[in-house]
């Protein structure tokens, strides 16, 4: 067992399955002699050279598109897009070609696309984006979201060896700020796996990336304040979604409240809270809450970053009003 | 030119039997695309019909330069270039009428499949997505070393997509085995050329991309065969990619729903002038003594062989409602 910052321990993820499959290969912008926007990728040029560390030209579509192909032809490649942002300029490929490739051809398409997600970085409407909505529609894509060091070396090494197209959002957030165990050996984390972070019988919060922390914390204050327990469901992969996990602390609890820091029309919640109602209509004591990004782009500086991105006084506040309801 | 022992010229090199292959596939590019129309026009057919008459040149003689181990990634007007890489008239007719048995059991149409035996990885609808798809297997064969070059092609109208650009820089700076070729054939769907690049030439593009361009008449499929001749020679050899845009006219409209009204007819009717196979029939003809027996041998063999596969088509069922939902991801 090792500590390992989050963004250490993805890194470590990729460099195992660098070692282990040779059809593995890294492409994107800077990644190689510069090690990478956030130096996920620091140290592998001179470890695997430059055939498998690829810096790529400026063009997120021929990134992504050229991982497509490899992919057809047996490789694994693991693109990065240096700023989820950027995910917009391959949208394309990604939604055209890597998402239908195996329905129509029935080849498979083993490819991963990090994507470095979110805000609370104070990075302004370009590079504080979450982009997982726009592909979370899609079929035939998948999408994972670590909140931990270990899941987020668990949940690099399988997508890396899921026959789909994987994208993997890395939260910036937690890049550097979170640390914990992570063990040396090899090990997954299977996709479309959730897992409980904390138990309570009184409220369900069903959440994923950053936000598992926020949650994390205003269930401790509301069990200290208020004696509320609150179950904190870190929900990991978006698509496919657990929704046996989902229903059984849905279930338990009767209350379910959804959390992310994405955007709140449209966004994952609003699948997961229509999928509640008509999955456990009849288990809710209450109706389903959402909290999410306000709805307009996420702004540069602090104080209106701070208004318009979920934070933990206003989980606390959701989960506290749920819990009276 | 060159020339055997007994006098006789070989264009470009090739054999009198080579030539007549390259006759064959012309004709059989056209009549498929004929029954292609004919089925159409019956009702027969599932969706729409994109035929490639008057690029029949473009598409033989480019992919008659590529071996068994290369790689087409082809486009809508190229059936042609999936015949000359050996793909099956069975397989061409199943998956244009959206049979059980295609290649894409009934999920995609037309073009749209992919056949890794025979290394051929069909288009989709968005006109130059498939460019930097192509590329990355370039890359891909170069990392296993399997000494292929990839062909792939656009249109005049494609080429304006940002794909373009992106996957053939790409392409040029890694020095990728990679052929593209643009099928410049006046129109994409309504629009004249004129309307989709400033520009007299598509190929000049190449200079912005530090790599080779050349223009060619694409209705001359000897032309067509030893220009991308010498591109997939090029990249095999490491040197990176050609761009080659092959002059044609599309002498059909977009699709068979289109009567194609806005093109002038003296305009088609200049370009009827130098129908690609009446040309290289001509060619036959004057300098290789093509008989006319052997013009009706191809042509009754042509039409047996389109009648056969139309027949096991229209035999094999259509696809079963529950499968629609199998297969999104893979195991």
């Amino acid at each position: 067992m090792a500590t390992m910052t989050y963004i250490e321990a993805l890194a470590r993820g990729m460099w195992e399955e660098m070692e282990r499959d040779p059809s593995v290969f890294l492409i994107g912008e800077d990644i190689g002699a510069y090690g990478g926007a956030f130096k996920a990728t620091k140290g592998f040029l001179e470890h695997f050279g430059e055939e498998r560390v690829i810096d790529s030209t400026l063009s997120e579509a021929a990134i992504v598109g050229a991982s497509v192909g490899a992919a057809l032809l047996g490789m694994r490649p693991v693109a990065e897009m240096q700023f989820a942002d950027f995910v917009t300029c391959g949208f394309n490929q990604l939604v055209v070609n890597a998402a239908k490739t195996h329905y129509r051809w029935h080849l498979p398409v083993p490819m991963v696309v990090r994507l470095p997600t979110g805000g609370y970085i104070h990075g302004g409407p370009y590079h504080s984006e979450s982009p997982e909505a726009w592909f979370f529609h899609v079929p035939g894509l998948k999408i994972v979201a670590p909140s931990t060091p270990h899941d987020a070396k668990g949940l690099m090494k399988a997508a890396i060896r899921d026959n789909n197209p994987v994208i993997f959002l890395e939260f910036k957030y937690l890049d550097r700020r979170m640390k914990g165990d992570v063990p040396e050996e090899d090990y997954t984390v299977p996709i479309g796996k959730g897992v409980v972070r904390r138990e309570g019988s009184d409220l369900a919060v069903l959440t994923y990336g950053s936000t598992v922390h926020f949650a994390l914390d205003a269930a401790e204050r509301l069990s200290k304040q208020e004696g509320i327990e609150a179950s904190i469901v870190d929900l990991r992969s978006l698509a496919p979604l657990d929704k046996e996990l989902i229903r059984d602390v849905v279930r338990q609890t009767g209350k379910a409240l959804v959390v992310h820091e994405d955007h709140l029309t449209g966004g994952v919640g609003a699948e997961i809270a229509a999928w509640i109602t008509e999955d456990s209509f009849q288990a809710l004591d209450a109706p389903v809450r959402r909290i999410g990004a306000a709805d307009v782009p996420i702004p540069f500086a602090p104080p209106l970053e701070e208004v318009v991105l979920p934070t933990t006084a206003g989980i606390f506040k959701a989960m506290h009003d749920l819990a009276r309801y | 030119m060159q020339k055997d022992e007994t006098g006789q010229k070989h264009p470009a090199g090739l054999t009198r039997e080579q030539l007549l292959e390259l006759y064959y596939y012309l004709r059989l590019t056209r009549a498929c695309d004929d029954a292609i129309l004919r089925l159409y026009k019956q009702g027969k057919m599932v969706g729409g019909a994109y035929t490639g008459n008057g690029n029949e040149a473009t598409a033989v003689g480019s992919s008659y330069a590529l071996r068994r181990e290369d790689y087409l990634f082809p486009m809508h007007r190229d059936l042609g270039a999936h015949l000359v890489k050996g793909q099956s008239l069975r397989n061409i007719f199943f998956q244009q009428l959206g049979r059980a048995g295609s290649l894409t059991r009934g999920r995609d149409g037309t073009g749209h499949y992919a056949d890794p035996e025979l290394r051929i990885y069909g288009n989709v609808s968005h006109l130059a997505a498939m460019i930097p798809v192509a590329v990355g297997a370039a890359l891909a064969s170069r990392m296993k070393k399997q000494n292929a070059v990839v062909l792939n092609y656009i249109g005049d109208g494609g080429c304006n997509v940002g794909d373009f650009h992106e996957g053939l820089n790409m392409a040029a700076v890694m020095k990728l085995p990679f052929v593209l070729i643009v099928e410049n054939n006046q129109f994409a769907y309504s629009t004249p050329v004129a309307r989709q690049h400033a520009a007299a030439r598509i190929s000049d593009r190449a200079a912005g991309y530090g790599i080779p361009g050349f223009t060619i008449d694409g209705t001359d499929v000897l032309q067509v065969f030893e220009t991308t001749r010498t591109a997939v020679e090029r990249a095999r050899r490491g040197e990176g990619p050609t761009l080659i845009e092959s002059v044609t006219m599309r002498m059909h409209g977009h699709s068979a729903s289109d009567d194609a009204s806005y093109v002038p007819g003296d305009l088609l009717e200049s370009w009827r002038s130098k129908d690609p196979l009446a040309r290289f029939e001509a060619v036959l003809v004057s300098g290789y003594s093509l008989t006319t027996a052997e013009k009706e041998s191809t042509g009754q063999r042509i039409h047996d062989e389109i009648e056969e596969a139309i027949h096991a088509a229209m035999e094999d069922p259509a696809p079963l409602p529950e499968t629609a939902t199998e297969g999104v991801y893979a195991l």
